[in-house]
């Protein structure tokens, strides 16, 4: 293979292609009091009183504290003040208008995914989506939403996505990659049940609060191993998804990975297939190869996009998966951002980087130009 | 087909029952053992029946794969032709929460090991198996064992109670280092934590995919804890952990060394440098891309041919026949693979026996 890398560090003058960046991160300005609109007051009062339960220890803040404040770019704090993320009009200006982002998709993290009270959960994620549709997409029709929903009280999460289904502000079920059980457990098939059946992708984002350590081996030491880490509990969760079989049960359903990067996705696939194939008599309810499944049914956004050295070994990566299944995604406004201008430093041909960048979200999501 | 020579390094001799560790058991571990009717220590790891646990053609009428001699001998040490080969038992022994017990089964288990196999084989060779449950008892483990040359490697599961690379566990790396024994990490858990981030998966075929993220699990922390920076010299073996995924994994680890490298200021080379100067990983199970060309870009994004040690993973079921060398490697790629690397990495190989 002889591949050359561009010269160029930014994308060529003579034609500025509009992005998707399908992972975007919006931030109440003031917290929880933002969704006191939609909020009854039994829950403003029960988060007043108890404060948000997570399955982890620290009450406010991790236990792996971050490389910088909210794990966001220090320059995108809003002029108005707030956190970085809060304020739609520098969003705006600092990275939807200045990036060419046509299509940006929101993934809240404040929300309330993983809440251990069910029905504050249910009412938290409630409240999240009905704040995204008035304060973001409500105001930019390049915003779509994210459904959040309580994903560990499955047939309240079910009931969200159907509240939702048709609205053409909402695109996708937003879940976390850190459950209590694997994601392809039975006890969530109620949520891929209603996401398939209201056509909206699922996507599982990395982080969450499932209370298990993130290794399999316990908790290690530092940030660093906890964000290096994210890449190994998705892929767990992506194997559970595929050997328990959710694909033959909801053949229409598409899952999204985000925020783990992608470079993993071939070696698991081979482990996959060979495993599964010394070890069929196990899993009779499947019908094809994992890889199988895999490839028609999966995507990845790219951020944190791998950086091998030389950089064209990621081209092998791609040939493996397949042009069409990346979805690019910047990560704003968090630290690791991954700037359109610079992540694909590749020769590759006009076709691959329309869909990298732009014609694969639009095809997933549904969102016609 | 490979050419015949070679060391294995990954074998996995079965102990026949319990009862046989008896004889290397003191008392009162031997009436313990009887009076409370201590089962077998089989981890669900590797389900007696399941197919991967033992090829068809190595799984005897009667008894457990790989639990004689002979069956070593025939099915394995003949037909590869292998030089040397090292033993790595996976009797269960760090499963159990008691300190005392685990060190008094692993004392047994290294000493039946040295007695039943070694001395009858010259061939083979033998990890020590540690008692990781009380790290002072496996250190003391490790010297006990390490008078016997013919020990080359100290082993451990890949996943454990702890991450690998915490402090609590360098005077292990001390001891190895010391004695010019590397640490090998072998697929497989004491389920003292759940096989994933999100808990347990519902099916074996799950587990044992997961044992590779254990491993990069693992090599995070080892390198991100700065066990390679305090000790430069220990070399650590990756033992059935179906090493396709380690190029991928040192991308991302590395993008986030850069990006976090404030926090592990220790650690003054590249993820990807130390990987290449300390870690080694075993040939088989080799997740491979359907075609001879995919594997050629697999080992290119290696960059070295020095990290393969070859292995059959014997009695286990990853190929057919004599074919442990994934075909169309080139020739002196598969030398190094099956003489030079294990030669440069298990230090004690070089050395006389007697």
């Amino acid at each position: 293979m002889n591949v050359q890398l561009k010269s160029q560090r930014t994308a060529p003058a003579k034609r500025r292609l509009g992005i998707a960046d399908c992972d975007i991160h919006p931030v109440p300005r003031r917290g929880e009091k933002d969704l006191h609109p939609w909020l009854a007051g039994q829950w403003r009062e029960r988060l007043h009183l108890f404060g948000a339960r997570r399955r982890l220890g620290m009450a406010a803040g991790p236990a792996y504290p971050k490389g910088q404040p909210n794990a966001s770019r220090r320059d995108a704090y809003p002029p108005e003040g707030g956190r970085q993320g809060s304020s739609l009009s520098f969003m705006q200006k600092q990275h939807l208008d200045a990036n060419g982002v046509v299509l940006g998709i929101l993934n809240p993290l404040f929300s309330g995914e993983g809440f251990t009270d069910p029905e504050l959960s249910a009412a938290m994620c409630h409240a999240v989506n009905e704040w995204q549709r008035a304060e973001w997409t409500g105001k930019d029709g390049r915003l779509k939403a994210s459904v959040v929903v309580p994903y560990e009280n499955a047939p309240a999460a079910a009931a969200e996505i159907r509240h939702w289904a048709g609205h053409q502000d909402f695109v996708q079920v937003l879940l976390l990659s850190r459950t209590a059980e694997p994601l392809g457990n039975r006890r969530y098939w109620p949520i891929y049940e209603a996401a398939a059946e209201a056509r909206l992708p699922v996507s599982m984002h990395a982080f969450g609060y499932g209370g298990a350590p993130i290794t399999s081996t316990g908790w290690p030491s530092y940030y660093v191993e906890e964000m290096t880490g994210h890449a190994q509990s998705c892929q767990a969760g992506l194997c559970s998804m595929l050997i328990e079989g959710i694909f033959e049960r909801f053949p229409e359903l598409r899952v999204i990975m985000v925020e783990a990067g992608f470079a993993w996705a071939p070696a698991l696939a081979w482990r996959l297939d060979k495993a599964w194939k010394t070890l069929r008599a196990e899993t009779p309810h499947l019908k094809q190869l994992p890889s199988e499944y895999m490839r028609r049914h999966v995507w990845w956004t790219t951020q944190p996009m791998e950086e091998p050295e030389p950089r064209e070994h990621l081209l092998d990566t791609i040939g493996w998966m397949g042009w069409d299944r990346l979805l690019f995604a910047t990560d704003y406004p968090h630290w690791d951002f991954d700037d359109p201008a610079h992540a694909l430093p590749l020769r590759v041909s006009e076709e691959e980087r329309d869909a990298f960048f732009l014609g694969n979200a639009r095809a997933v999501y549904g969102v016609a130009e | 087909m490979s050419a015949p020579g070679g060391i294995d390094c990954d074998i996995h001799p079965s102990v026949p029952g319990i009862d046989a560790l008896l004889p290397y058991m003191p008392e009162p571990w031997r009436e313990i053992v009887q009076m409370r009717g201590v089962d077998e220590l089989n981890p669900i790891s590797y389900p007696a029946r399941s197919p991967l646990t033992a090829r068809p053609d190595w799984r005897p009428e009667r008894g457990k794969p790989a639990a004689t001699l002979e069956q070593i001998r025939r099915e394995c040490l003949d037909p590869f032709g292998s030089e040397i080969a090292v033993c790595n038992s996976l009797y269960g022994v760090q499963l159990l929460f008691s300190e005392d017990m685990a060190a008094a089964f692993a004392r047994a288990l290294n000493d039946w090991m040295a007695a039943e196999l070694l001395d009858r084989e010259p061939r083979l060779r033998a990890s020590i198996v540690v008692p990781l449950q009380n790290v002072e008892f496996a250190v003391d483990e490790i010297e006990r064992c390490a008078a016997d040359p013919r020990f080359v490697q100290i082993l451990v599961l890949a996943s454990g109670d702890h991450p690998l690379g915490k402090r609590m566990y360098w005077p292990l790396y001390a001891a190895a280092e010391r004695h010019k024994l590397p640490v090998g990490i072998h697929a497989g858990s004491n389920y003292h934590n759940p096989p994933t981030a999100a808990g347990w998966p519902s099916y074996y075929t799950e587990d044992y995919v997961a044992q590779a993220q254990a491993f990069q699990s693992q090599l995070t922390s080892l390198i991100c804890e700065g066990v390679f920076n305090r000790y430069p010299d220990l070399k650590v073996v990756l033992l059935e952990s179906g090493w396709t995924w380690l190029p991928a994994h040192l991308w991302r680890l590395t993008k986030y060394w850069r990006g976090l490298r404030m926090e592990i200021p220790w650690v003054d080379r590249s993820p990807a440098d130390i990987v290449r100067s300390n870690v080694r990983l075993s040939l088989q199970p080799t997740d491979a891309p359907p075609d001879a060309a995919g594997l050629a870009r697999i080992l290119e994004h290696l960059q070295s041919d020095e990290l393969l040690l070859f292995s059959t993973d014997y009695p286990h079921w990853q190929f057919s026949g004599t074919d442990a060398i994934p075909a169309g490697l080139p020739a002196d790629l598969v030398r190094k693979i099956k003489c030079d690397n294990p030669r440069a990495t298990y230090a004690r190989l070089t050395e006389p026996v007697r």
